[in-house]
């Protein structure tokens, strides 16, 4: 196992969220869930992150920001869409500025479901990431064009 | 007196080898400290090592590649400072070349375009400008104790410095809390800063040179604390007790109050110095000088 499973920085990004989720991602971090035990830190910066996690739909003002901000995060790193919202654009959908989910923007790798998410599903997301974040550490390491 | 050449370049080695050891143990002690006082578990122990690890596997981006050199530098001067002071040399040059290390991440924070890497250099240099007095005035009050700025004969001093320099103690431990970067003093970054400077200094440094930045914190938490063994060079016992009480009232100071404005940072160390350090030394002179002359 690498470095990198025991110390996933996150930067948590609220796209168009009603709030409900982004309030459920920061309860992971109080005392009864307190994540940092598992390394997990909420930073503020793309650059030190390598975990993306988005709630809420994305919208024709915010799309810029959410790929700047994913273009910013050094490999590898892993998205995670919390919410219907950030799924499908949930109850928003229909909405004129709404575009549906963040995967029309940048590539998702884990979904968790819920409205709100519980802690517990965005935990467990997160766990779900690290796997796929070590792959895609491996990948790195391989050189160019060999998929074995 | 110049410290023998074979044990001082012996001390040296072992600092450099296990400073960074010492110090990533004590940032984990720290944060585990730290989470028990907010009532969480906390990380494991040895967290910090794993996230520079971590740091090390991710990709080196940079604005510009400048950034690199003036990392690799502030890390190179930092651990040659605490180098110097552990193999008891001169503590002005000591203290010249840590001031330096510090410009060389003022400069780094500097080279990329970030406002918020902009702001944390600004408050980085303002942090420089208030502890520095009192970081002088540490190694004045030493030698006037001691009668020499060498570590060496500082430690091996048999007179109780601490009891000459009650003020100086007090107030290095004052900007011991900015140079560790503990709340009320941290100003130019920190992990609980985010919604108003993102990281500060930090922010535009990612990967390996994320984690050259933590290795050089590392290297600076022995030195700062190994400033504190001087002033118990007498009793090594007591240094010990003095180090392990004095970092836990550092940690207590940093989850019992709020950051402050640079104004308040500035006009805080400066009053320390001012005050308990030039009187202490006042007060010490005129003992010398006119009642024992």
């Amino acid at each position: 196992m690498s470095y990198l499973t025991k110390s996933p920085w996150i930067i948590h990004y609220d796209a168009s969220s009603c709030n409900g989720c982004d309030i459920e991602v920061l309860a992971a971090l109080t005392p009864v869930y307190d994540v940092e035990r598992f390394g997990i830190i909420n930073t503020g910066n793309p650059k030190h992150a390598d975990i993306f996690l988005v709630t809420g739909s994305v919208n024709e003002q915010n799309r810029e920001i959410l790929k700047n901000t994913y273009d910013q995060i050094p490999d590898p790193k892993v998205v995670i869409a919390v919410g219907i919202c950030a799924a499908s654009g949930g109850i928003f959908r229909e909405c004129y500025n709404v575009m549906g989910g963040i995967d029309k923007v940048i590539p998702v790798d884990v979904w968790v479901p819920g409205c709100a998410a519980r802690p517990e599903s965005i935990i467990d997301g997160v766990v779900k990431a690290l796997g796929i974040l070590e792959e895609k550490r491996k990948a790195m390491k391989r050189p160019a064009g060999d998929t074995a | 007196m110049i410290p023998d050449p074979w044990t001082a370049v012996l001390n040296a080695v072992i600092y450099l080898l296990l400073a960074p050891v010492a110090g990533g143990l004590i940032a984990g002690i720290d944060r585990k400290i730290t989470a028990r006082m907010q009532g969480r578990v906390g990380p494991p122990l040895l967290q910090p090592f794993y996230d520079v690890g971590k740091l090390f596997e991710k990709e080196n981006l940079v604005v510009t590649t400048t950034q690199n050199f003036y990392v690799l530098s502030y890390l190179v001067f930092m651990a040659v400072s605490g180098a110097l002071f552990f193999s008891g040399g001169d503590m002005l040059l000591v203290i010249f070349a840590f001031t330096l290390s510090h410009i060389f991440l003022v400069l780094g924070a500097y080279a990329a375009f970030s406002p918020y890497s902009h702001v944390g250099a600004e408050r980085e240099l303002i942090q420089i400008i208030a502890y520095e007095p009192m970081i002088i005035i540490t190694a004045a009050g030493m030698y006037m104790v001691t009668k020499s700025f060498y570590v060496s004969d500082i430690i091996q001093s048999a007179v109780p410095v601490v009891l000459y320099l009650p003020g100086v103690f007090i107030g290095y431990l004052i900007v011991l809390t900015i140079k560790l970067r503990k709340s009320p003093f941290d100003l130019s970054t920190s992990h609980h800063a985010h919604q108003e400077l993102v990281k500060g200094v930090t922010t535009d440094f990612a990967g390996p040179n994320l984690a050259k930045i933590e290795i050089a914190h590392w290297y600076e938490y022995v030195f700062l604390l190994g400033v504190v063994y001087l002033f118990f060079g007498f009793n090594p016992l007591l240094a010990i007790a003095a180090i392990i009480i004095a970092y836990f009232l550092e940690i207590l100071i940093d989850n019992t109050t709020s950051r402050v404005k640079w104004q308040m940072t500035l006009r805080s160390a400066w009053l320390v110095a001012g005050t308990l350090g030039i009187i202490n030394l006042g007060v010490l002179y005129y003992l010398r000088m006119v009642i024992v002359p």
